[in-house]
């Protein structure tokens, strides 16, 4: 069977061209770009070497809290994520009543759209009339009623909160998938030495589930670096800049006509989202590649 | 020993509720108040309606300009998922089926894409250059871009477990490539389309960023961005909000429930293989 009569590359064209016309080449020429003075004020165009890169990481500006912010947000996410989407795995591959309401319950979040989310939170987390700061008044917790989100030293955990709370459950769904892909022949093997549960998780779970929680982990990372959409809804980068992160910094600078800073802010993510995502798929098409 | 065993399970069962309960009460917070008139609801809290006002769906639609919006997201979604589900399955094919390097090459090419961030200004100039910018069209092909690495690394991995032998037997039978794609290929991806289609509507419909960016009017808004506007103006009618979340949110929640299984499926394809 001649393979290119049967399989023609043109079947490849459309998909290819849509993908390098409106993913690869912007992210290319926003690295040109981002040598540029490009602005919504003047037509022209003109090189300005590294001057881009010099203001952003100039200690003058904000551009660098942005970046600490963005990091700090990808590892608190990504370790509360995996660690509490660990526990609820492992508690609802129990033997527990109404297990699959509970997944079904947990996963919910994951699907309702990040912008409801976070004017959903914005009621909850109001200061005065929330329904958080209430229950805590209510039990006499006073003290803990916050503002939870204008408090510039607060507002930026209760956004991962949020995050988290909104993220836990597609998380812990991998991980329950992860859990049931192990053989039940090595829980029984342990039952019949008589092994606790905790002896279980960490000398059978944990070590199994180890390329799934490589997963995982590189998921939260790539989330978190890419992190808008929650941000945007519950305090859009305020109060101040105390929650800014790296794609609102994008944003604001391009709804200011300021596109050769936003551009690249942009690119530095560019490559440095290149370099985690090769790792990644790495790991995500290790087992086609050994078959 | 019993007795440890009955509290562990107490225990255990009481912990999946309470982690439950903090995940759907958010949810139901805006459910209730949906129903409730302004002033009920401007204290935003659990307490069931005491007068139900079915009316304030219907204040919304009107308001908030919803039908258009519903007709935009509703095109934004079925549009990009058509579109993407179509090229990505015929791309998966040819790229697992050809056993040569390159093939292999492009098919990692095109995954390199689940990572990569999008670069939104310089997506404007292209578009803008495309004549794509501020129209629905543009934004159709736009999801279909940006959802095109993903689609593609969940049917070339289904695709491939498919034996050669059926496409031989297609071939010999006098199958043309087309032929052989459309009525032979295509009804077995079945299940993998479903996931693939489902979790294309899902993120287009949540999505609100490319509008955001790239339609300069309200009126090609899909509903996501009409209610963050109507959330702006309407900023002290709780009931009326809750009452647009709730609209916005039913497709997606009817889509989870039908495709819970596949949507599933399909997000933790790739990261567990067993």
């Amino acid at each position: 069977m001649n393979e290119r009569k049967t399989y023609p590359l043109y079947f490849v064209y459309g998909a290819l061209i849509l993908y390098v016309a409106l993913c690869v080449i912007p992210g290319l020429i926003g690295i040109g770009y981002s040598f540029t003075d490009w602005s919504s004020y003047s037509d022209e165009i003109n090189f300005i070497g590294l001057k881009n890169f010099a203001t952003i990481f100039s200690p003058d500006e904000n551009y660098v809290e942005y970046l600490s912010n963005t990091i700090l947000f990808t590892l608190v996410t990504t370790i509360c994520k995996s660690v509490i989407g660990l526990s609820l795995a492992v508690l609802l591959t129990k033997k527990i009543r109404g297990l699959n309401i509970h997944r079904a319950i947990m996963y919910m979040p994951a699907v309702i759209s990040t912008l409801i989310v976070g004017m959903t939170f914005k009621s909850i987390l109001n200061p005065q009339i929330g329904l958080l700061n209430e229950s805590l008044r209510s039990i006499g917790l006073d003290v803990f009623a916050l503002k939870w989100l204008t408090d510039s030293k607060i507002a930026f955990w209760s956004v991962m909160a949020v995050d988290i709370w909104k993220g836990v459950g597609y998380i812990m769904t991998i991980f329950i998938a992860g859990i049931m892909a192990i053989s039940p022949a090595y829980f029984e093997a342990a039952e019949i030495d008589g092994a606790t549960s905790w002896q279980k998780f960490k000398s059978i779970t944990l070590p199994l589930l180890m390329p799934t929680i490589a997963v995982t982990t590189v998921l939260n990372v790539l989330y978190g670096l890419k992190v808008f959409d929650i941000v945007y809804s519950l305090t859009n980068g305020g109060p101040g800049y105390a929650t800014e992160v790296l794609y609102t910094g994008v944003y604001k600078e391009f709804s200011q006509g300021r596109y050769a800073v936003g551009t690249t802010l942009s690119s530095v993510m560019f490559v440095v989202m290149l370099f985690v995502g090769y790792f990644m798929i790495k790991i995500m098409t290790k087992k086609e590649v050994e078959e | 020993m019993k007795y440890r065993k009955i509290a562990n399970s107490i225990a255990v069962n009481a912990i999946a509720w309470i982690v439950s309960a903090i995940l759907i009460i958010p949810l139901l917070l805006i459910l209730i108040n949906s129903f409730k008139t302004s002033i009920a609801a401007s204290d935003m809290n659990l307490v069931l309606p005491s007068e139900w006002k079915f009316d304030n769906f219907l204040v919304v639609i009107q308001k908030g300009k919803l039908d258009t919006a519903f007709l935009n997201s509703m095109i934004y979604s079925v549009g990009s998922v058509t579109l993407c589900t179509f090229l990505a399955s015929m791309a998966s094919f040819v790229l697992s089926r050809r056993r040569k390097r390159s093939s292999k090459l492009l098919y990692l090419f095109f995954v390199l894409g689940i990572t990569m961030p999008i670069n939104f200004v310089s997506l404007m100039k292209v578009m803008q250059v495309m004549h794509l910018y501020n129209t629905r069209f543009g934004v159709i092909l736009l999801y279909a871009a940006l959802q095109m690495p993903f689609t593609i690394f969940l049917t070339y991995g289904f695709i491939s477990k498919i034996p050669r032998d059926i496409d031989e037997a297609a071939v010999l039978d006098g199958c043309t490539p087309l032929r052989l794609f459309f009525s032979v290929i295509l009804p077995l991806l079945k299940p993998v389309l479903i996931t693939v289609m489902v979790l294309t509507f899902l993120n287009t419909w949540n999505e609100f960023v490319l509008p955001l960016y790239f339609t300069g009017s309200t009126d090609k808004w899909p509903m996501t961005l009409a209610v963050y506007n109507f959330f702006g103006i309407y900023f002290k009618d709780w009931n009326l909000i809750c009452a647009d979340i709730v609209l916005t949110s039913v497709p997606v929640i009817i889509v989870y429930f039908l495709g819970q299984k596949y949507i599933v499926s399909g997000m933790t394809s790739g990261a567990v293989k067993g």
